[in-house]
């Protein structure tokens, strides 16, 4: 019984297999509860994984040693994002000018909100650093994480939790504040709260999804320009 | 295009792009620059691959299992994270609400704005 489970820890495949059977497990039960936000299968699988290496005593290097082939595909989704993008194109033109202004205002207001209620509440230099990229996707936000000196692994997880706010409590807020346009309730999405935003927003309506991917995928471009920038600003 | 092919340029765009990056030293990720390569690239091409679209929409479909393994460092950070805990879920809970409120103003605003003009 010792050995099987020596071979099962110290072999990669079981990790990997592991990650992909909780995934699914988490993805089912989150549709079978109507999509509840709460729900969100990322978060769920985070959850699960997290308390099965504590109590099987798994350390996370280990466990990554087979769940980095998951990981690696960051990179090419991450290019991937252009194709949204680009089937977009027409819809881009016509409000362009508005959604530019929108985008970058929002993505600023992003960083600095990040940057300010951190700093002001006493957080650690790594921790600020870490919150600054949050509003966009994953893998171009741990890479920001990674060039500025926060953690990359912290971002990711700061990354989902912002998106699952986006999704519980953007409609709520923008009813409030009468943002009724589709156009401009998408983008307001997609900017604060990448795909997980963008999967409420397409519940929301077509539109209002579309300019959410829209407007995930170019906050994820101002975001690596602006944050780099922005931080050096205020370093000085 | 084959599905094989999709991959290769999936990846030869990351490989530019991180090329590119270490190159210049850009303060952008390698990857990002690679979906700015690939989306000129189909602007000046004019058209998409329908294979290409398969293979992007299928890791695309699956984006959220790719953040579980890197997510998953939670587990190193969970005293850092119970420590500072109020800096966090402020910046959470607040900026994503100051965001969005920025973002879907401004926005709604110009559109305003611009029915306004033509009328």
């Amino acid at each position: 019984m010792t050995a099987l489970w020596t071979h099962l820890h110290d072999n990669p495949l079981t990790w990997l297999t592991l990650t992909l059977v909780v995934y699914q497990a988490a993805h089912w039960l989150w549709r079978r509860a109507g999509m509840m936000p709460l729900l969100n299968p990322v978060l769920l699988s985070i959850a699960a994984l997290s308390a099965i290496l504590t109590v099987a005593g798994v350390d996370y290097a280990r466990y990554f040693s087979g769940a980095q082939f998951i990981h690696f595909l960051l990179g090419p989704a991450t290019v991937a994002l252009a194709i949204p993008l680009y089937k977009q194109l027409n819809r881009l033109r016509q409000s362009a000018l508005a959604l530019l202004v929108g985008l970058l205002a929002g993505s600023v207001a992003a960083i600095l909100a990040s940057l300010g209620l951190g700093w002001l509440l006493g957080a650690s230099h790594q921790t600020i650093m870490s919150l600054a990229p949050k509003s966009v996707t994953s893998p171009i936000a741990m890479g920001i994480a990674d060039q500025i000196g926060g953690l990359p692994s912290l971002t990711a997880v700061l990354v989902i939790l912002t998106g699952i706010t986006g999704a519980v409590g953007g409609g709520w807020l923008m009813d409030r504040l009468r943002i009724t346009d589709e156009r401009a309730r998408g983008v307001a999405m997609g900017t604060a709260a990448h795909g997980i935003g963008t999967a409420r927003a397409l519940q929301m309506g077509e539109v209002t999804g579309a300019f959410s991917g829209l407007a995930m995928g170019l906050n994820g471009l101002a975001t690596a320009l602006l944050t780099p920038i922005l931080v050096r600003w205020l370093m000085q | 295009m084959s599905i094989l092919g999709s991959i290769t340029v999936l990846l030869a765009c990351q490989l530019a792009g991180e090329t590119i990056a270490k190159l210049f030293a850009l303060p952008v990720p390698g990857p990002v620059i690679g979906m700015a390569l690939l989306f000129v690239a189909l602007v000046l091409r004019r058209g998409l691959p329908a294979e290409l679209d398969k293979s992007a929409g299928f890791l695309l479909s699956h984006l959220s299992l790719l953040f579980i393994p890197a997510g998953t460092g939670v587990v190193v950070h969970a005293q850092l994270i119970a420590a500072e805990w109020l800096p966090i879920s402020t910046a959470l809970l607040l900026g994503t609400a100051i965001t969005i409120a920025v973002t879907g103003l401004t926005m709604a605003a110009l559109l305003k704005l611009r029915r306004g003009a033509k009328s």
